[in-house]
C-alpha cells in the first residue's frame, strides 16, 4: 500500500509518501504561508524522491478540515486534480485526528487545540489503544472552557498539542484539574506522516471519497451566512 | 494537421467554468456552473461563499467539459487557468485544481489573465478577427480603451479615473431597487424607459480625451433619487395612501437592495431614470472609443467584458461605429459572461508565444493587465 499524503489546513505545509510500515519521504514547511505557491513542487518532490508515479499510488490523502478555508481549498483543489487523473481514491481525514496521531504512542488522552479565533478552538478528545484510534470527544468547534471541563470530567492524564497552545496556554494551566503536558514544538503541528499513518486504516476501512465528493469539513458557515441567520432568527422573535 | 487543444478552467468570481478550445477559436465545449441564485440572497456576490462552491463543482465541470469535448486528458495539449485578476479565494480553487491537473497528466500549464480572456471572446466569435484591433474593455473592474497589437499584447490608451463603468451600473441598479445582479437587470428596465428623459452629465477629463469617470453621473442618479425619495415619504407621512400608490414595500426590504419609487414628483419614471443613466454611461463608451479608433486610423473596433452584453452599448457602438466606417465586433451573449472559453481562447496564443507557467503559480487578485 502507498499513499501521497497533503496537509496545508494550517500554518505548516507538509507533503509525505507512505506505505503500510514506512514514512519513505515526508517534507514539511512551517514558513510563511504561501501554500499556493510552494504545495504542489513539494509534492513533487517527494514523488522524485522516492521514485513514486501516480499509477504506484493505491490512494491520495488529505487533512480535511477544519483550518485556515483558503488552506483547506488549496489542499482540496490539489489533490482533487492529482485523484481525477491519476484516478485514485481520496482518503479525507479529520484535521484534529491527524493531530491527535502525532501522539499515536501516547497512553493518556490526546486533546488537540486549534486557534478558531473569535474564543474558539478547534478541538477533540482522543486515545490510542493498541495503534487504534478513538475519539472520546470527535473533532469540534466549541469554547476552550467547554473542552477543559470534559478533559477534567475524564480524570487522566492528557498532553495538549496544536497551534491554539500558544495562545491559551495560562488558560490551559488555569482551568485543568488533572495531570497535563504541552507537546515540544517538533509534534505539536500538522504532519503528513501522520497524516498517512491514520490514512493507512482509513483506506483498509475503505473510507474513501472520489474526487468529486471531496468538501473540506470548516466546521463553520461563512461570515455572511451566520450573520443572514442571525438576522433571520431576530426576524422570527419579533 | 492534428489541432491545438486546451482544457481551460475559470473560478475567479461567481461562476465556476471549463471548456475545451481547438486552436484558439473552435468551442468544443463549454461549461458553465453558476452561482447567481445563491449570492441574490445575500445582494452580492459573497467570496467565502463563492469559494466554497468553486471546490464543490469544480472537478463535476472539468468532468463535463472532457466529456462534452468527447475528449480524455491524454488528447489534451495544454492545461490553462484564470490566475488574475478576481477573488483570491476564488481564484486559488481554479489554480490549485488546474496545475494538479496540469502536473498529473503531464501536460504544460498556461496561466492567463481573467480580462485577457474577455478580449479573446472576440476571436471565438469572429474567425476573421485578427489583431491589431482597437477594443474598449468594460465589466465590473476594468473600462480600459486598449490598442490589441498583436496577440497578448495590449497598450492602455485610456482608462477610468473611478468607478468601473459596470461598478457603476451595479451600484446604480442596487440604489433603485433591482439588487444583484445589477448590469442584465438594469439593461432590461432601460428598454422600458426614455432614454433622454433626464439628461445626466457625461463627465470629460481634461488632457485626457480617452478617459472616463463615472463618479459624477453615479453622484446625478444618486442625488435625484434621494430627493425624490424625501418628496414621497413627506407626502406619505400625511396621507399613507400615496406609499401604496408609489409602491413602497410594507414588510422589510430584501437583502442588498434599497426602496425605490416606481414613478417620481415629475411623472418621470424609474425606467426612465434607468434608459437615462445608461444612455449617459453609454454615450461616453461609445463616442471616446470610436475618436480614439478615428485618432490611431484603427478601422477594427471590439468590445470585451461582461458589460459588452448590454444591448445599449452594442446597438450604439454599431451605429456609431459603423457611421464612422469601423468594423464592429462584439462576442456572444454566452461569452461576455464569465467563461472557461475564452480563457482557453487566450491561452492557445500564449502556448504559441511559448509562455507556460511552472507549479509555483499563484493566484493574483489585482493582476495588472499586459502583466506576465
Amino acid at each position: 500500500m502507498k499513499i501521497l499524503a497533503v496537509d496545508s489546513s494550517g500554518q505548516v505545509a507538509s507533503v509525505a509518501i507512505v506505505t503500510d510500515d514506512a514514512v519513505l519521504a515526508e517534507y514539511s514547511v512551517n514558513y510563511k504561508k504561501t501554500h499556493s505557491q510552494t504545495l504542489l513542487p513539494m509534492v513533487e518532490e517527494v514523488m522524485k524522491m522516492t521514485g513514486t508515479e501516480g499509477k504506484d499510488l493505491d490512494a491520495v490523502a488529505v487533512t480535511n478540515g477544519p483550518g485556515s478555508y483558503t488552506g483547506l481549498r488549496i489542499g482540496s483543489s490539489t489533490v482533487k486534480g492529482l485523484a481525477l487523473i491519476w484516478d485514485k481514491p481520496i482518503i479525507p481525514v479529520p484535521t484534529v485526528d491527524t493531530l491527535a496521531a502525532n501522539y499515536a504512542d501516547y497512553g493518556g488522552l490526546i486533546c488537540p487545540l486549534m486557534d478558531a479565533r473569535r474564543g474558539q478552538v478547534y478541538t477533540g478528545l482522543y486515545r490510542f489503544t493498541d495503534g487504534k484510534l478513538t475519539a472520546v470527544v470527535p473533532q469540534v468547534c466549541t469554547l476552550l472552557d467547554d473542552i477543559l471541563a470534559k478533559v477534567n470530567e475524564c480524570g487522566e492524564d492528557v498532553i495538549f498539542l496544536g497551534d491554539g497552545v500558544p495562545v491559551h496556554r495560562q488558560a490551559i494551566a488555569a482551568g485543568v484539574s488533572v495531570p497535563y503536558t504541552f507537546a515540544p514544538m517538533h509534534r505539536s503541528v500538522q504532519s503528513a506522516a501522520s497524516l498517512g499513518y491514520l490514512a493507512c486504516t482509513y483506506l483498509r476501512e475503505g473510507k474513501t471519497v472520489t474526487a468529486t465528493e471531496l468538501v473540506p469539513e470548516y466546521l463553520r458557515l461563512s461570515q455572511a451566512e451566520r450573520e443572514r441567520e442571525e438576522r433571520l432568527e431576530h426576524r422570527n422573535d419579533d | 494537421m492534428k489541432g491545438t487543444y486546451i482544457l481551460a478552467i475559470e473560478s475567479s468570481c461567481d461562476e465556476t467554468a471549463a471548456a475545451v478550445v481547438k486552436n484558439g477559436r473552435e468551442v468544443l465545449s463549454n461549461v458553465i456552473s453558476s452561482q447567481i441564485a445563491l449570492h441574490t440572497l445575500y445582494g452580492g456576490v459573497v467570496p467565502e461563499i463563492a469559494s466554497r462552491k468553486h471546490i464543490e463543482k469544480v472537478i463535476p465541470v472539468v468532468q463535463e467539459a472532457l466529456s462534452g469535448a468527447r475528449m480524455s486528458i491524454d488528447e489534451i495539449d495544454a492545461v490553462a487557468v484564470t490566475y488574475g485578476p478576481g477573488l483570491v479565494g476564488c481564484l486559488l480553487v481554479g489554480v490549485g485544481t488546474a496545475k494538479a491537473i496540469a502536473y498529473a497528466a503531464q501536460k504544460p500549464l498556461i496561466g492567463v489573465h481573467h480580462i485577457e480572456g474577455h478580449v479573446a471572446a472576440n476571436y471565438i466569435c469572429h474567425p476573421d478577427l485578427e489583431p491589431p484591433f482597437l477594443c474598449l474593455i468594460v465589466s465590473g473592474g476594468h473600462t480600459h480603451i486598449v490598442v490589441v497589437e498583436d496577440y497578448g499584447t495590449y497598450r492602455i490608451i485610456g482608462r477610468t479615473h473611478d468607478d468601473a463603468a459596470g461598478e457603476a451600473f451595479d451600484k446604480i441598479a442596487r440604489a433603485i431597487g433591482l439588487g444583484y445582479p445589477g448590469g442584465p437587470k438594469l439593461d432590461k428596465l432601460a428598454k422600458e424607459g426614455n432614454p433622454d428623459a433626464i439628461a445626466f452629465p457625461r463627465a470629460h477629463i481634461d488632457g485626457c480625451p480617452y478617459d472616463f469617470s463615472f463618479s459624477g453621473v453615479k453622484s446625478a442618479v444618486l442625488n435625484y433619487l434621494n430627493t425624490e425619495k424625501m418628496k414621497v415619504r413627506d407626502a406619505a407621512s400625511k396621507d399613507t395612501e400615496v406609499l401604496q400608490r408609489h409602491g413602497v414595500p410594507t414588510g422589510g426590504d430584501a437583502e442588498g437592495t434599497e426602496f425605490c419609487p416606481d414613478v417620481f414628483s415629475d411623472g418621470i419614471t424609474k425606467a426612465d431614470l434607468a434608459a437615462s443613466f445608461q444612455a449617459s454611461v453609454v454615450d461616453v463608451l461609445v463616442t471616446r472609443t470610436i475618436a480614439a479608433a478615428d485618432a490611431l486610423g484603427m478601422d477594427k473596433v471590439a468590445i470585451a467584458g461582461g458589460v459588452a452584453c448590454n444591448s445599449a452599448l452594442r446597438a450604439k457602438m454599431r451605429e456609431v461605429g459603423e457611421a464612422a466606417g469601423k468594423k464592429i465586433y462584439y462576442p456572444d451573449p454566452i461569452l461576455c459572461t464569465d467563461n472557461a472559453a475564452m480563457i482557453g481562447s487566450a491561452a492557445y496564443y500564449e502556448y504559441l508565444a511559448g509562455h507556460t507557467a511552472d507549479w509555483t503559480l499563484n493566484a493574483v487578485p489585482n493582476l495588472k493587465l499586459g502583466e506576465r
